[in-house]
């Protein structure tokens, strides 16, 4: 059998996929590693060594940067998860609006960031916007959503939860259907009820699927941009800016040597969170 | 459990491809009609969305019909996201004939002598003001004309609550403050805050330059060459101060985060707010939304802490810039040389009422311009007035808007604030390159 196959199949079969992976993705990687290291402006460049990462670094924004990304993962992915949780559990039950109701709950997922983002800035005006028109009507004073500092960034994390949700639910229904209805038939032989079927059951057996929203939702949380960035572009003030948006901005004033740098550390940031909490989550999976 | 594993992992990386499929870029097509005569020549030219074109159009219109030459025009989008697009475009080799782009600062970033052609020994340059010639070279070589008259930041005011209240227009800072409570008084908003477009938070302390000269006639070449900074030169701290000062006696809206630079110009027209810290450009706004209020509405420059120093910072207008790695060199050079005659002038004025003097030598404005133009006028018949920083020197930090936004809500001090902008713009010089930095 191994004969035959070392006869059939010459690694030449793999250089259609290995040009484009060594193109696309390793000569990429290798020349940001490269450029981070030096003073660029995309025509001419210079090695100036470990330079950019001491200036990123030492970036006065950044330590709101840092702790916004982390707050930002945590609170949008442990939403997600707690959320999508409890809505998988109830789709995946034999309502008859069930279709239905996943539609709706899958529906934000389909929009454009952007348009979200646009629609959620003008409700969450302050005077004008339909949220605190709604509150004042229930004889709330709404909050300033968006200028406020202190809530600015809940604001969007809150939104960021709204529209990844039905990723999250779908991902907890495929993996609560899939659960084999022996282990529901052992537990009312035994006489268990709702709650003992939630606990015992469902929470350790989705396990694989919570696994896959935890881990997509917070490496997406980290290197969160896009609504942020059309909802307040890291403002007021540096207040909700994240790593990725500080990025940008260097990006955008034309230091492409320091953003690669930045680029970079988020790299090593994403890799040395998620790797470890991926380790840590598989091997609390249990086996069917 | 292994198949289980496989239906996640199918999961977690046609996510993940969801992830990298997400961005593409259109690029609008432009379909060049045939031409009969076969030798017309094409000239391509670039402008940013912002820019009203109808001024820019009507000279084409009558340039194409002087010459055999097809000027076509592209848009790109405004903004960061629009000198990303010029940057890429220049470095790739894929640049129109014909640039648009800011003078100052914004032009230094793209490496004008690299990029673009020297005309300083053309002869149409010898009638564009020497203020704009030098917000538009580097290294004694000159490499643009203005494509629009100049601009000036101050605080545009409307007249009409300047007349109810009584009030005259203030000579110094003391006087504009005693102003603004009045206006608050009165129940108004006294300055308008836009901080929702956060450019528009700059305005107070770059619209305070003419300011910083007078004290310290020598600051811009001194901030250039790293030898002086904001926080320690007192009269460059004083423009961070001024908007605190604004910020801390509550006279702005209560919502200036949450509004943007067409609600600022509305409130300023119907005269809900009475003043607006901003930069003449958007008398071109105003005109168009609301033209029958222009009559209401004036400027002053910002004043200083002396009565006897009174005068306007100027912002030297967008220039026409020709690509170094142009076909077509000759015929661009004839555009432009027709684009700042008093014929170009005429008909640019034609369609779009000047918003300030042309920066071009013996061109004449026509007498009915706006009250505010006019008001322009006398600071620059007097001679009191001088650019802005960001035309007197390349060094202009990327986050000052959230600097100023921050100053200007009362997250930071003024002094934290230049502090911090400080910081910014010694960035900012290093990664230009320049010397002493």
């Amino acid at each position: 059998m191994n004969k035959l196959a070392n006869k059939t199949y010459t690694y030449y079969f793999l250089l259609p996929a290995g040009i484009v992976y060594f193109v696309f993705f390793l000569l990429p990687t290798i020349m940001s590693l490269f450029f981070s290291m030096t003073w660029w402006t995309l025509t001419d460049w210079k090695f100036i060594g470990f330079e950019n990462f001491v200036t990123f670094l030492t970036e006065p924004s950044l330590n709101i940067g840092f702790k916004n990304t982390l707050i930002y993962a945590v609170v949008t992915s442990g939403l997600k998860v707690i959320i999508g949780l409890l809505l998988g559990v109830f789709l995946s039950s034999k309502l008859k609006t069930v279709g239905f109701i996943r539609s709706m709950v899958f529906f934000p997922t389909l929009l454009s960031t952007i348009a979200v983002g646009i629609a959620f800035t003008m409700m969450m005006h302050p005077s004008q916007g339909i949220i605190n028109i709604v509150l004042s009507g229930l004889g709330i004073v709404g909050p300033d959503w968006l200028g406020d500092t202190k809530i600015a960034l809940l604001s969007v994390a809150l939104v960021d939860v709204w529209k990844g949700i039905g990723m999250a639910t779908v991902i907890f229904i495929a993996g609560i259907m899939s659960i084999p209805e022996d282990y529901y038939e052992a537990l009312m032989m035994d006489g268990g009820n709702a709650w003992h079927k939630f606990k015992s059951i469902i929470l350790p057996l989705s396990r694989p699927a919570m696994n896959t929203v935890i881990i997509l939702s917070f490496i997406g949380g980290l290197r969160s941009f896009d609504l942020i960035w059309t909802m307040t572009k890291g403002g007021p003030g540096f207040s909700t800016d994240l790593i990725a948006s500080i990025i940008y901005k260097q990006y955008q004033a034309g230091f492409f040597g320091l953003s690669t740098a930045g680029n970079v550390i988020l790299f090593i940031l994403v890799s040395a969170l998620a790797f470890p909490l991926y380790a840590y989550l598989n091997k609390k999976e249990v086996d069917l | 459990m292994a198949k289980r594993k496989k239906i996640v992992s199918l999961l977690l990386s046609s996510a993940l491809m969801a992830g990298v499929l997400a961005g593409c870029t259109s690029k609008e097509e432009t379909s060049s009609g045939g031409s009969k005569s076969g030798v017309t020549e094409k000239i391509t030219f670039l402008i940013d969305n912002q820019t009203q074109l109808d001024g820019i159009e009507a000279i084409i219109d009558e340039f194409e019909k002087k010459n055999n030459i097809k000027v076509e025009i592209e848009t790109r989008p405004g903004g960061a996201e629009g000198d990303n697009i010029i940057k890429t475009r220049l470095a790739t080799g894929d640049m129109t004939d014909l640039v648009w782009n800011n003078s100052g600062s914004q032009l230094q970033a793209l490496n004008p002598e690299q990029n673009f052609v020297d005309l300083s020994k053309e002869p149409f340059m010898e009638n564009i003001m020497e203020d704009y010639k030098d917000a538009v070279s580097a290294n004694g070589k000159v490499f643009g004309v203005p494509g629009t008259p100049t601009n000036a930041g101050g605080w545009l005011y409307n007249k009409k609550v300047y007349e109810e209240l009584g009030l005259t227009v203030p000579k110094t800072w003391d006087e504009l403050m005693a102003n603004n409570e009045k206006i608050k008084q009165a129940g108004k908003t006294a300055v308008i805050g836009t901080f929702k477009d956060t450019w528009t938070s700059q305005v107070i302390v770059l619209a305070d330059n003419y300011n910083v000269l007078e004290e310290n006639p020598t600051f811009a070449e001194d901030f250039t060459a790293n030898k002086a900074k904001i926080s320690t030169t007192p009269a460059a701290l004083r423009s961070f101060e001024k908007l605190e000062e604004v910020f801390k006696k509550g006279y702005m809206n209560k919502e200036f985060l949450a509004t943007g630079y067409d609600a600022g110009l509305k409130m300023l027209a119907d005269g809900e707010g009475a003043h607006y810290p901003m930069i003449t450009f958007a008398l071109a706004n105003l005109a168009t939304t609301f033209p029958d209020k222009m009559q209401d509405i004036g400027i002053f420059g910002q004043p200083s802490d002396s009565a006897e120093k009174n005068g306007l910072t100027v912002w030297m207008p967008a220039g026409i810039f020709i690509n170094k790695n142009s076909e077509h060199i000759d015929a661009a050079k004839k555009f432009l040389e027709f684009y700042v005659s008093q014929e170009g002038v005429t008909i640019y004025s034609s369609k779009i009422p000047p918003t300030g003097p042309f920066a071009i030598k013996g061109v004449e404005l026509p007498d009915d311009v706006y009250p505010a133009v006019k008001d322009m006028i006398q600071y620059f018949d007097s001679g009191n007035n001088a650019p802005a920083l960001e035309f007197l020197s390349p060094v202009k930090g990327p986050s000052l808007e959230q600097i100023t936004t921050q100053v200007g809500s009362g997250i930071s001090s003024a002094k934290e604030g230049a502090e911090l902008y400080d910081k910014d713009v010694e960035k900012q010089a290093k990664q230009l390159g320049l010397e002493g930095w």
